[in-house]
């Protein structure tokens, strides 16, 4: 039971991970929370819903074109609501709003037309399960597991080893002086919305397939959660988002079934407040983060 | 041909907002005047019931725009301690059998507790912190209320709340809730008005403008930060005893995170940091949906939309930037110098 609870926790911890990279990325580079980053994961898993369900496409064909089109999506909440903002050096809680705006519009575009019941989500890696000692594993999970550890060493190499990543790092510091050096500060930026966007899209993709089927709620919860997650790692920081999203969901996974399950959602909120309370610069974040 | 048409369109603008200046006192008393003569006028329940909404949004964003517009951090509470304040109130009327005037002074101080609770660990940060946390304790406040069932009715609500009674006479009409609720709207802008042109006021607009040097200037930003957040709770709180007693039904589906989001909009449409901008915003976005029924299931979708459009053209509102005061100086400056008659607005 309690390693059945690991397993299912480490499980959805690695989802976590990927969004709260997304979050993670995105403050690097802008000290910003993209707080569309919620609706953009939601956008995903429905994108490959109506692709596999309500159009018959195969994986093969439907994730590159989700990926595709939350990339676009991606770019586009850079391009619409926060490239005009930094233009005009607006102040930050305009930016905040503004991905607001966005998250809530894709959340409703997608209720309105597609519907606020839970629809059923094709499983595409359905493989069969193995038992180990007392815990059943599926290769669902397995699979999970392996993307996401795939996708976070490519994500952190590319961050902290190669020369795009030294350009995020210094369009963060100070984007005037990265101009100057040669950066490409607008590329720069949109690249970083593009690939959380589409970290985002993985990730709804693998929890539909996951729990086999999706409501219209799952932007808001787990928006909270990879967040609760990204703090707790220490925003900014990816090996932070990636142990953040793991701790978030052991945690919730075994206090969901010793404690209460209807307060599953409260838990990552509970842990927020604890990281907030003691150490608001998160587990691997830098000292002087934001403190005021 | 366009940028003509634009041209005379700004011109009106300034000179209808030179007349408004001019004449604030007069446009106040008739306003005023006109909202008591409603329920004179009109006893249509659901004319009064749409005034009475109004008013109880107009407190909930005056109290929002203490945080938002003025201290410039984003709260997605506001619906949760208008949910306190109800709550609170409805129960210390119908278990302890307390009278409207204590029970909405204690609700008062409920919420604002839970204010200080909530601006204990997120206020001592920047701003997105408070955004996360609110929203999360917006989504717990709501799960409480669904899932303690003996205590708050579970998803059921409470029904059957007795109607507001000051000093043993019960007022059960429309007419006299509307009139307390002008009553309560008049005091919480007396408040927010005297707050925000008081030293505190200076502060609170310091930390917004920027915190790092109203820090330097020795303004002690985690307390003015935490105190507005606690007044500001306060003032939902009192809306929320109000409206459950006006209401006499309660249930958790009122007050979520998007009920809060709609606060936030009204705010951001209407003038973020401006008293009458909030107004505004309320009232026009009260009434928006009542007028255009059919937009009723976008009506978030428009929202969302609106947020973006709103900071991308006009950051802080249709009437944020807005100084009548300012106005009115410089109109009577020019009038003097002209050394025409006081009335130099009206032609213009």
């Amino acid at each position: 039971m309690f390693l059945q609870q690991i397993v299912n926790g480490l499980t959805i911890g690695c989802i976590y991970a990927l969004v709260a990279i997304g979050y993670s990325l995105v403050f690097g580079v802008l000290r910003l929370i993209n707080f569309a980053n919620g609706a953009v994961y939601m956008l995903g898993a429905y994108l490959m819903y109506i692709m596999m369900s309500m159009a018959n496409v195969t994986v093969a064909l439907a994730l590159p074109l989700c990926l595709a089109l939350t990339g676009l999506v991606g770019f586009l909440v850079d391009f619409i609501g926060l490239r005009p903002l930094r233009a005009r050096n607006a102040p930050r809680m305009a930016a905040l709003i503004s991905t607001l705006g966005i998250g809530t519009f894709i959340e409703n575009a997608i209720q309105i037309w597609i519907g606020t019941d839970t629809k059923a989500f094709p499983n595409f890696l359905d493989l069969g399960r193995v038992q180990i000692g007392g815990a059943v594993i599926s290769y669902t999970q397995v699979v999970i597991f392996l993307i996401c550890v795939v996708l976070m060493a490519v994500l952190s190499l590319v961050v902290y080893k190669t020369k795009v990543g030294k350009s995020m790092l210094a369009v963060s510091q100070n984007t005037n002086c990265a101009k100057l050096m040669g950066i490409n500060v607008k590329g720069i930026i949109a690249g970083t919305f593009v690939v959380s966007a589409m970290l985002a899209c993985v990730s709804g993709a693998l929890v539909g397939s996951y729990y086999q089927n999706i409501d219209t709620t799952m932007s808001f919860t787990v928006g909270m959660k990879t967040f609760a997650a990204a703090v707790l790692g220490g925003v900014g920081s990816l090996p932070g988002a990636m142990v953040g999203g793991l701790i978030v969901g052991l945690a919730e996974a075994i206090g969901a079934s010793y404690i209460h399950s209807g307060y599953r959602d409260a838990i990552a909120f509970g842990i927020l407040i604890l990281v907030l309370l003691i150490k608001p610069s998160g587990i691997f974040g830098k000292q002087n983060v934001d403190k005021m | 041909m366009l940028k003509q048409s634009n041209g005379t369109l700004r011109r009106g603008w300034n000179s209808f907002l030179r007349f408004l200046a001019m004449h604030q006192t007069v446009i106040l008393i008739v306003l005023v005047a006109a909202t008591l003569a409603l329920p004179l006028v009109t006893s249509n329940r659901y004319v009064l019931r749409i005034g009475t909404l109004c008013l109880t949004n107009i407190m909930l964003t005056l109290g929002l725009n203490l945080v938002t517009g003025y201290m410039g951090q984003m709260s997605f509470g506001q619906a949760a301690f208008w949910g306190i304040g109800s709550y609170a109130g409805t129960l210390l009327i119908m278990r302890l059998g307390l009278s409207t005037i204590p029970a909405m002074i204690l609700a008062v101080v409920i919420s604002g507790f839970f204010g200080y609770l909530v601006a204990l660990p997120s206020l001592k940060l920047k701003g997105y912190y408070l955004t996360i946390v609110t929203m999360g304790f917006c989504e717990i406040v709501r799960l409480i209320e669904l899932n303690w069932t003996s205590f708050t009715g579970g998803a059921l609500g409470i029904m059957n709340i007795p109607p507001i009674s000051i000093f043993g006479l019960e007022l059960r009409s429309a007419q006299a809730t509307f009139f307390i609720a002008f009553i309560l709207v008049v005091l919480v802008t007396l408040v927010v008005k005297n707050l925000v042109n008081s030293t505190f006021g200076l502060s609170i607009k310091a930390i917004r403008d920027d915190d790092d040097v109203a820090e330097t200037m020795g303004i002690n930003i985690v307390k003015v930060k935490r105190t507005t957040f606690v007044i500001s709770a306060m003032i939902a709180g009192l809306a929320g005893a109000f409206y459950a007693q006006y209401a006499t039904f309660i249930h958790p589906s009122i007050y979520t995170t998007a009920a809060s989001q709609e606060l936030i909009v009204m705010i951001i449409f209407g003038g973020l940091g401006s008293i009458p901008g909030t107004y505004l915003g309320a009232i026009a976005l009260t009434l928006l949906p009542e007028i255009m029924r059919d937009l009723l299931e976008y009506r978030m979708l428009i929202y969302g939309a609106l947020m973006v459009i709103m900071m991308v053209l006009k950051p802080d509102g249709l009437l944020g930037s807005l100084d009548l005061g300012l106005i009115r100086r410089k109109e009577l400056e020019r009038a003097a110098k002209v050394g025409g008659g006081k009335k130099g607005g009206k032609g213009a």
